[in-house]
């Protein structure tokens, strides 16, 4: 898993959705953002760049959290 | 937000932004310019004006002032030259330092100030409403300019370097990556620095105007933003539409703290005389 998400801070706006590469965020029934095949993340950290909310954080593999 | 937690007031968070403005991506990609320059949170200082933009300084970790409506420079040249030695950052709107605080910015010019300006410009009064600002575009709808806006907007860059500012640049929430680097570039400047930091309001500005979604207004910016080193090999047609980023201008001058240090320190050899 690449990224962290805190669900709490996601508004739905959706930046994150039309941004990745992968095609593989989406909003849930709640309108919040997930992850629907972590597997194909590239880490490429596009949502994270251009999340508004602080609700992505990209943690880069094998680093454990990459805020140290 | 890797590395930049510590620069957030967590109990503060989620910050009252609507969904989709830009303003986070932008703050967010001025805490990792201040990461990357690895400042101390104990001497910097952060200042804001009134405004949706202005709201930022309340979710950063560092010493922070939220004051008066077009006055954060005011307040940060105070405090700047009570204290040559923190790094002051303000942080304001468009309307903030165009309109109300539009004298404020082109004295704190002017006077090249060792400020960093980033002016959160999303083209509208948001928190008030969708009233018309300077930097509304001509023919651009709002709620005080219901038939289309017949007034020319400032264009922040040229009026910044007219009045003396030392750095000046252009950068979109889109560029988030582009931006740190000007901001990082501002905070070094020993002078008045001033970053156009252009951002969605998909709410106020962008639903009046039809532009979609807050996605849809960052593909915009991507599409009609032109970087500064391409200008000189497209032709001014092509130009029509587009906006410039990247550093637009540096220069060199005195710095207003370090000519009144000096004032003081020859003022002092002759007795107070």
């Amino acid at each position: 898993m690449a990224l962290d998400i805190t669900q709490k801070y996601c508004k739905g706006c959706g930046i994150c959705v039309a941004f990745c590469p992968k095609k593989i965020l989406a909003l849930d029934e709640k309108g919040k953002i997930y992850v629907t095949d972590p597997n194909k993340c590239i880490a490429c950290g596009q949502c994270e760049l251009r999340c508004p909310d602080f609700a992505i954080k990209l943690v880069k593999p094998g680093k454990g959290d990459s805020n140290g | 937000m890797a590395g930049i937690e510590k620069y957030l007031r967590q109990s503060a968070l989620p910050h009252i932004w609507c969904p989709g403005c830009g303003n986070g991506i932008l703050l967010a990609a001025i805490l990792r310019a201040i990461d990357k320059l690895g400042l101390d949170q104990k001497k910097t200082v952060v200042v804001s004006g009134i405004g949706c933009s202005s709201r930022a300084s309340g979710y950063m970790n560092f010493n922070t002032v939220h004051t008066a409506h077009g006055r954060a420079l005011t307040f940060a040249t105070g405090i700047k030259l009570a204290k040559p030695e923190l790094n002051v950052i303000v942080l304001t709107g468009d309307g903030d330092s165009t309109a109300i605080g539009g004298n404020h910015f082109i004295h704190a010019a002017r006077r090249n100030v060792d400020l960093t300006t980033v002016i959160f410009n999303n083209n509208i009064y948001g928190m008030t409403g969708g009233q018309y600002s300077p930097l509304t575009p001509m023919d651009a709808k709002a709620t005080t300019a219901p038939f289309g806006h017949i007034e020319r907007s400032f264009d922040i860059a040229a009026l910044a370097i007219a009045a003396g500012a030392t750095y000046v640049a252009r950068g979109t929430a889109f560029h988030a990556q582009l931006l740190t680097d000007l901001v990082v570039k501002g905070i070094e400047n020993k002078g008045f620095s001033v970053i156009d930091a252009i951002t969605q309001c998909p709410i106020s500005y962008g639903r009046k105007n039809k532009m979609g979604s807050a996605a849809d207004m960052l593909a915009w910016q991507r599409d009609k933003a032109v970087m500064v080193q391409a200008v000189s090999k497209m032709k001014p047609e092509d130009l029509e539409g587009k906006f410039v980023i990247g550093e637009l201008y540096r220069s060199v001058a005195p710095e207003y703290t370090a000519e009144y240090d000096k004032l003081i320190a020859r003022v002092s050899k002759k007795g107070g005389k």
